[in-house]
């Protein structure tokens, strides 16, 4: 009965004005980002590592549950497209005091904001402010509860391209815990739209959606049967409260039989790359020797990001009103 | 209108460019016509000389207005900016706002000495106060006409018009 | 008052009639079908020319928010917005607050609604004190206070000797037990259906087993205890399918389903519409097909609103953190209407899942209209066309998943013995 209307992600011309999921972009959208990260990379190289891009303009990072590693990305790539950042994390004031969602997003807004960066406890937080912020307001979703983290995702593909050269002819195994994870949804959007062929989950059933097959993937059970193979291997983190909520008996049995060691990626194909969105649980998803590794891209995913992030902001502030 | 030969005004360029050329001296081509323009210079000059590229999609004025441009390249200045001569080579002088930008991104690599300015088709509207050092051809146009630097699958370059709508 | 409907077509389900009849009503009782009575003067005359003339539609399930929960709706408000809609006589849960486990609180509800003197209320009393699912309450007294049965509404009952204990007791006194099948372990914290589109959106899923499970525990203590139970809002394929097997094996089972439930699924949700969240969810697209079926086999006894009225805020809000629930009164009959069209169910049919059904459920002589009963009527144009346009709607909540949609099936009058209590084109005063 409810009509979906359009993407919202897209203003009328077709072009990017919010970034809140990658589900619904097509590949060409997708490249097109990756690309113009590609350009950013070599500005980061540079003595005078500024360009005066988004000079003016203002980008609020709302940030209602915390992340210095994502809010300090996000950070560095608006100063270095000279735009003028501030930050709030709203759960330490004005949240306790009951303002609501919308309050704050209508305070910022009357003080010229351009752009609000919101990272949130909930599935569709940035949905729902980039469907009450003006048309002139852009909205980057830094992660919302289990649904999206779209420059996470971005970033994971720049990294597999980076190394990789193609998507058409790639296996690819997300590990570890797919049900509470917005960054693997946000992998699989990707990944099945960029046309990897093969992209499996691997997990006990306690940590995989229901119908997850239906996003295109294919499921394993057994890490081993999982792993062979594959020339990208993805760990997502573990977090403690899935002990807690009978999902998982312990962390030493997860780790031994979803944990990655180098016997496990022994399976996988001799040049495939170990990527990790972090922050890493050593000993629980992956062992220190190979997050260490020379088959792991840990770090240098963390470069990277910075230029993806200013590409998807550049974007976004170059779409026509 | 005859449009001149851009391979025969290549040569014209090179040889105009003799005199500048001193051991500090770089060129440096602005996407797109000015690499395939500076690539050819290169090949032609008395002495080797370093060769960059410059994409100045960031530093242009008209970001607010028409955005990103949806192919941006790298630039790629594999040389210390500070204390060289720079040759800066464009096919189309026009308003000379993307020859400013071009500057502006230059000043963000370092300090040159100097900025020399080579184009191949000078059609004038300048709306900056901008000049070329070396000129292969000067043209007189509409504001709806549109002059382009084009190169075919053997690398030959030539010159093309087209009305647009303004 | 005498009044004269003249002209319209009278769908009375019970007694087969679909046909042009004229109405007479004097002392707010119908007084006669077809023919005029002798010597009968109308004081008013109600065209009713291109019309239907139907039963009042009896609503199984509209939360009124009263007590407690005024800042979302008051009585004035939505017994207002339930004749708007057509509905008579209407089932109000017990979750209020306090909830109805007190005879006074029942009393006092009864009395504020009665004399509003629009549509009848039927409330329903609490199973257990404060529906904590513990400890029984004295259904016999609230029983006397006007109770017509025994309900935990939403909130759940783990225990299964209370249930049990509660379900004996009330097939004591011959009262019958409403309850929602939901296990509440596997329901926690559960916001859609889970699924393809909660996998996809992120969000925390209800399995259709939490219906199913509930279901069985019900039906094996439908056994034990010789109860009569009414089944409050089915959701999935599987529960319409135990409801036939148990209707089959003669089990003194009704149920129903909220009209929403038989027209939307989880893709409706799209980008996380909260106008969608609601309490069982909307489930997959066979689910609803099935429920679709069922309410035409008549697996399913009865449609309702479960009109449950929502303040703007709280549906403001991310999914998740958004109140469940949809407004329905105002929607009830066309959306029974576009049903039926879909499924290619006869008008009397379908008028009869909101008539003469919900009365069986509830064991009232009421959703029929025959000389002697009292005068409770709906009169609709089942053609016209009006676009659902939140504001304009008369209860206070707002929040549809239906905004904007054009929807075929207007009231034009509703009659409570004998009154007119709501025109079409006048707001009229309570």
């Amino acid at each position: 009965m409810a009509f979906l209307s359009r993407n919202p992600q897209l203003n009328q011309h077709g072009e990017l004005q919010h970034l809140l999921t990658i589900e619904g972009l097509n590949a060409g959208m997708l490249r097109h980002i990756l690309d113009t990260a590609e350009s950013f990379v070599s500005v980061s190289e540079r003595e005078v590592k500024k360009i005066p891009l988004l000079r003016g303009k203002s980008i609020f990072n709302l940030f209602f549950e915390p992340s210095t590693r994502t809010r300090t990305t996000f950070e560095i790539a608006a100063k270095r497209l000279s735009a003028d950042v501030i930050n709030l994390n709203i759960n330490a004031s004005s949240q306790s005091k009951g303002e609501t969602v919308l309050d704050t997003v209508d305070n910022l807004a009357a003080m010229q904001a351009d752009m609000f960066i919101v990272r949130h406890g909930q599935s569709g937080a940035a949905h729902f402010i980039a469907g009450h912020v003006s048309p002139h307001i852009h909205v980057v979703n830094a992660g919302d509860g289990r649904h999206a983290h779209p420059t996470q995702g971005l970033l994971d593909m720049y990294t597999i391209r980076h190394f990789k050269r193609e998507f058409h002819n790639l296996r690819v195994a997300i590990v570890g815990d797919v049900l509470h994870s917005r960054v693997a949804r946000s992998q699989i959007h990707a990944l099945t739209t960029l046309g990897v062929p093969e992209v499996r989950v691997i997990a006990p059933k306690t940590l995989l959606p229901a119908q997850v097959e239906r996003m295109g993937v294919q499921v394993y059970h057994d890490m081993a049967q999982g792993l062979k193979d594959v020339d990208v291997v993805i760990m997502l983190r573990l977090q403690n409260e899935r002990m807690r909520g009978a999902l998982l008996p312990s962390a030493q049995e997860y780790f031994k039989s979803y944990g990655l060691t180098q016997d496990k990626l022994a399976l996988a194909r001799p040049d495939a790359i170990v990527m990790h969105p972090g922050p890493m649980n050593r000993g629980v998803e992956i062992d220190s020797d190979v997050a260490d590794g020379r088959q792991s891209v840990i770090l240098p995913q963390v470069t990277f990001g910075i230029a993806v992030h200013m590409a998807v902001m550049s974007i976004l502030a170059g779409s026509k009103q | 209108m005859q449009l001149p030969d851009a391979e025969k005004m290549v040569q014209t360029m090179a040889q105009q460019l003799e005199p500048y050329l001193g051991a500090n001296s770089v060129l440096v081509g602005m996407h797109t016509g000015g690499v395939w323009l500076a690539e050819k210079i290169h090949t032609l000059l008395s002495r080797e000389v370093p060769l960059g590229t410059l994409d100045v999609s960031f530093y242009r004025d008209d970001f607010s207005q028409s955005g990103l441009h949806a192919e941006v390249a790298p630039s790629d200045i594999p040389f210390d900016v500070t204390g060289r001569d720079i040759i800066l080579v464009d096919d189309v002088l026009y308003t000379g706002r993307s020859v400013r930008a071009a500057m502006n991104e230059l000043f963000d690599y370092g300090r040159p000495a100097s900025i020399i300015l080579a184009v191949l088709v000078d059609r004038g509207g300048r709306e900056l106060p901008i000049a070329a050092q070396v000129t292969a051809a000067v043209l007189e146009l509409a504001p709806n006409q549109n002059i382009q630097l084009n190169r075919d699958s053997q690398g030959l370059l030539a010159l093309s018009l087209r009305q647009t709508t303004v | 008052m005498k009044i004269h409907i003249r002209g319209g077509r009278l769908i009375d389900p019970k007694s087969g009639i679909d046909a042009q009849r004229d109405v007479f009503i004097a002392a707010g009782k119908v007084v006669a079908i077809g023919d005029a009575p002798h010597d009968f003067h109308a004081n008013r005359v109600i065209e009713a020319g291109g019309l239907v003339i139907c039963p009042g539609l009896i609503d199984l399930s509209a939360r009124l928010r009263e007590p407690g929960f005024e800042y979302m709706a008051t009585l004035e408000s939505e017994m207002h917005a339930a004749v708007a809609g057509g509905v008579t006589s209407l089932v109000c849960p017990p979750d209020t607050d306090p909830p109805l486990d007190e005879p006074g609180l029942v009393e006092m509800l009864r009395h504020r609604a009665r004399n509003l003197h629009q549509a009848r209320v039927f409330p329903l009393g609490a199973l257990t004190q404060k529906l904590e699912g513990q400890r029984l309450t004295e259904m016999a007294e609230l029983h006397d206070a006007g109770c017509i049965a025994f309900s935990q509404a939403d909130a759940p009952l783990t225990d299964s000797n209370v249930l049990l204990r509660a379900m004996q007791y009330a097939s004591t006194f011959g009262f019958t037990v409403w309850l929602r099948p939901q296990d509440s372990f596997l329901a926690r914290d559960g916001v859609a259906h889970d699924g393809e589109v909660a996998s996809r959106l992120g969000l925390a899923g209800i399995p259709a087993c939490a219906e199913s499970i509930a279901i069985a525990r019900i039906l094996l203590l439908m056994k034990e205890t010789g109860a009569k139970v009414h089944l409050c809002r089915l959701s999935t394929r599987d529960g319409v399918d135990m409801v036939r097997e148990a209707k089959r094996q003669g089990l003194p089972l009704t149920c129903d389903i909220g009209v929403h439930h038989a027209h939307l699924s989880e893709m409706d949700i799209g980008y996380f519409d909260s106008n969608c969240h609601v309490i069982p969810p909307f489930r997959s697209l066979r689910d609803r097909d099935a429920l679709r079926a069922g309410l035409k086999d008549g697996t399913i006894d009865a449609i309702c609103s479960d009109h449950a009225p929502v303040d703007d805020d709280a549906k403001l809000l991310p999914f998740a953190e958004s109140e469940a629930g949809v407004t329905g009164l105002e929607l009830l009959l066309p959306l029974t209407l576009k049903w039926a069209r879909d499924m290619g169910v006869e008008l009397p049919q379908a008028i009869a899942r909101l008539t003469t059904e919900p009365a069986r459920v509830l064991a009232l002589n009421k959703g029929v209209l025959a000389p002697g009963l009292n005068a409770d009527l709906c009169i609709f144009d089942p053609e016209e066309c009006w676009k659902v346009v939140p504001r304009a709607l008369r209860s206070q909540g707002k929040n549809t998943p239906f905004q904007n949609v054009e929807l075929a099936g207007r009231v034009k009058y509703t009659l409570v013995e004998g009154a007119v209590v709501y025109e079409a084109g006048e707001a009229k005063a309570s």
